[in-house]
């Protein structure tokens, strides 16, 4: 029987074949999501989460085709490659969906979030602060005498970084969107 | 053909255009403009229950035993959260509804309203798919949608939350083929490589299984046709799923009885012992399994289904084919058959005689007694009375269910309906008549335990009221047997709140109901009174006084492998260690 050479574990609908979907290492995984922009999506993919016991590690949704009635939902998720393959399959089921696709293995991708910063601080501080916003290429889109706002984009861990260097700078609020990404390429 | 009309006239000619011939509903002020347009028409009938799940599972009834989808209709706010279980029970088991609910008028949703419950958020982990219908232009479309996703794909319950508003609002009805195409449109062909790959291995297998579930019947009965022809052809073994009894008959000669926590014991040794495992359409369910990283640990897996998520979700498969059952079947058998129709015969046959042997066990056999009815014993005597009838079997939910999927045959697909995923206790009954209303002159018997009965049993009245001569044959040990057997294997026999006191007299609580009722606690007398019962032209409550204290065996206690099965007479109490209590 061995001699057909099944390989163990492939799934036929998975984009890779090769993967132990049971092996124990926990993985993070982009998922672009493409949904009608109907009421309720959005409580139908957070319920999915939920009730499933799957992280999110954070989520985006706008509607990016606005004739077509169709959103985009980006998904950062974790969990065991068979996990993250449940995942896929879950939200390929629901009915307003129409495609699912996993960014981190199709290919290259570009992720990027947005965070705006408050800063509160007078003096040598809040010159640290204006001085490592620009090395950061973070924009102060509001000042006043005691503080600013700054607004960054980049990946999770630049954004991450510059919240670091904040903190300790008077750091006092912060928005972040969540991942937005696309593949590169065509 | 386009035409203006309220919401209300377009959900009952949206009904019509579908084919609907019977909705199963209560009504409420939320869905009285629904109601005043069924009144004014003849082609649909309505069929008024007590509760509205007894409406839900006589829907999943009527589905079930048709393939067609079921009708429910109900008020909103109580109305809608009393279909809740029924539902859930739809989703778990792929059982296809179309529910409509009433709700408050749009411009009161929000408001905390009265009887307003916010349905589709409520139903939304528990139905296939919902809407909320705010726009009566809107509403025709969304109807045959509803039927689409019911239908294609992995079948399941929708609902449609129809506020009272948009029901008397008019709007522009267009019919079902006017619907926009959905996108939703699940794919049934299979992977023909992979379809060559399973024939390869059908080709060498030396110990193969056959491990069939609900989804070959939801496919149709054409796909239970190609399993026999598949299963005789090879003559490999086949097994079922409790979902799953009838795709493949019980008289065919592969058959080894079902799987599973109350399976056969050919039938789990063979799953356990087998070198090639082919499942169609069923889903790895943890009463199947048992301890999965004991599940047969040996044999190359392929795993047949239409729904992608159900592959891989809990057993690792080798071979992975998504598609429609009865469609990977026909083109399976047709590149077998072009292949020459080769099998492994020398194979075949020693593994046929292991299998023999494992019969020997008579894993199914019970003390017998002649002062009280066993209720092995009261099922054995059903089956032979009523064998070569086309009977429907429904059933509610503890050992009685067990041991009627253990000693009831069934030849075709669609004579089986039992709650199987979420284990609802109070399905029997009103599946019982839904079934019924779907098959007036079939013989239709709800195999009952008398704590489950109570459930739903306000649904005599609808029996009776609509005629439905359902035989509701309450095998009753005065237990919750099933709660019980599992305190005495799993508890140290802590009886605690397991037994039922203060039970009606089930004789005269059919005569209030206006229906016959039947008792009988003596074997010598049984074959009597259940052929009264099946000679009774009318719904009967037959009051089976049953063994107080049988368990149910085989059973593979929680947490356990295939091969470590307890039989029934063999010393069980401690037999579960406290790793397989905390399982359900
Ligand atoms: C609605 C619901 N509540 C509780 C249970 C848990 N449960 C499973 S079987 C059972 C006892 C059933 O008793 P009965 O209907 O008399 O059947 P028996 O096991 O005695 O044949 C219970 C309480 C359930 N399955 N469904
Ligand atoms: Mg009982």
């Amino acid at each position: 029987m061995s001699a057909l050479n099944i390989k163990q574990g492939s799934t036929s609908h998975s984009a890779y074949e090769l993967r132990d979907p049971h092996a124990e290492i926990v993985e993070t995984h982009t998922l672009a999501v493409m949904v009608d922009n109907e009421a309720g999506v959005l409580a139908r993919v957070i319920g999915l989460f939920s009730g499933r016991g799957y992280n999110i590690d954070s989520l985006t949704v706008a509607e990016v085709d606005h004739k077509g009635h169709r959103s985009r939902i980006t998904v950062v998720t974790r969990g065991t490659p068979g996990v993250i393959e449940q995942i896929k399959a879950q939200l390929g089921r629901l009915v307003p969906v129409h495609e699912v696709h996993d960014l981190t293995v199709e290919g290259p991708a570009v992720e990027r979030e947005l965070a705006l910063f408050k800063v509160a601080g007078t003096g040598d501080r809040r010159v640290e602060a204006l001085r490592l916003a620009d090395i950061f290429r973070a924009n102060v889109v509001d000042s006043t005498l005691e503080s600013f706002v700054f607004e960054i984009t980049g990946t999770v861990e630049k954004i991450d970084a510059f919240a670091d260097l904040m903190r300790p700078l008077g750091l006092v609020d912060v928005a972040r969107t969540g991942v937005a990404a696309l593949s590169r390429g065509i | 053909m386009q035409r203006q009309m309220t919401g209300a006239r377009m959900v009952v000619q949206a009904l019509k255009d579908q084919g609907v011939d019977v909705v199963f509903g209560y009504p409420g002020g939320a869905v009285l403009p629904i109601y005043d347009e069924i009144f004014q028409q003849n082609d649909i009938r309505h069929i008024l229950v007590r509760h509205e799940q007894g409406a839900v599972h006589m829907a999943e009834g009527y589905a079930r035993s048709t393939g067609k989808p079921g009708v429910v209709l109900v008020t909103s706010g109580p109305g809608a959260t009393n279909a809740v279980t029924g539902l859930t029970d739809a989703l778990m088991d792929s059982i296809p509804l179309v529910v409509l609910t009433g709700q408050v008028p749009t411009f009161m949703i929000g408001t905390d309203g009265f009887q307003e419950a916010d349905t589709v958020g409520i139903t939304r982990p528990c139905t296939k798919h919902n809407w909320l219908v705010k726009d009566t232009d809107k509403l025709a479309e969304t109807l045959h949608q509803a039927f689409h996703i019911a239908m294609a794909g992995r079948p399941g319950p929708v609902l449609i939350d129809i506020p009272k508003d948009v029901q008397f609002a008019t709007g522009t009805y267009a019919g079902p083929k006017q619907a926009r195409v959905s996108h939703y449109q699940p794919k049934v062909k299979g992977d023909i490589e992979a379809i060559t790959k399973l024939v390869e291995l059908i080709e060498q297998a030396e110990r193969p299984v056959f491990y069939t579930g609900g989804g070959v019947i939801n496919s149709g009965p054409g796909a239970s046709q190609l399993l026999r022809e598949l299963a005789d052809g090879t003559g490999f073994p086949v097994t079922s799923t409790l979902m799953g009894l009838g795709a493949y008959p019980a008289s065919g000669k592969g058959w080894l009885g079902m799987l599973g926590m109350h399976g056969l014991y050919e039938a789990n040794l063979a799953m356990h012992g087998c070198d090639l495992m082919i499942n169609l359409g069923a889903r790895f369910d943890d009463r199947i399994t048992g301890r999965i990283a004991d599940f047969s640990p040996r044999s190359i897996k392929a795993h047949v289904d239409i729904d992608p998520s159900s592959i891989n979700k809990v057993v690792r498969v080798d071979l992975p084919i998504v598609g429609d059952i009865g469609h990977v079947l026909e083109d399976l058998l047709k590149v077998w058959k072009a292949r020459g129709r080769k099998v492994n015969k020398d194979g075949l046959a020693k593994w046929w005689g292991q299998i023999e042997q494992w019969k020997l066990k008579k894993c199914l056999s019970y003390k017998g007694s002649t002062t009280t009815i066993k209720p092995q014993y009261a099922l054995e005597r059903l089956e032979a009375l009523t064998k070569g009838q086309d009977r429907y079997i429904t059933t509610e939910v503890g050992q009685h269910q067990m041991w009627a999927a253990q000693f009831l045959n069934f030849d075709a697909p669609n004579r089986w309906m039992t709650s199987g995923g979420l284990g609802t206790m109070g399905y029997g009954l009103p599946a019982s008549i839904g079934v019924q209303i779907a098959h007036p002159e079939a013989l239709v018997v709800n195999v009952a335990g008398e704590a489950s009965w109570l459930m739903n049993m306000q649904e005599m009245g609808t029996a009776v009221q609509f005629r439905a001569p359902v035989k509701q044959f309450i095998l009753n040990n005065e237990r919750l047997g099933m709660v019980r057997q599992w305190q005495q294997l799993l508890h140290g026999e802590r009886y605690s709140q397991s037994w039922s006191e203060s039970l009606p007299d089930f004789v005269k609580l059919a005569e209030a109901f206006g229906c016959k009722g039947i008792r009988c606690s003596d074997p010598a007398l049984l074959d009597d009174a259940i052929m009264e019962m099946l000679a009774y032209d009318g719904p009967v409550i037959f009051d089976c006084l049953v063994e107080k204290h049988e368990n149910c065996y085989p059973m593979i206690p929680s947490g356990k492998a295939h091969n470590e099965m307890l039989m029934g007479d063999a010393g069980v109490e401690g037999a579960i260690q406290a790793g397989g209590a905390v399982l359900v």
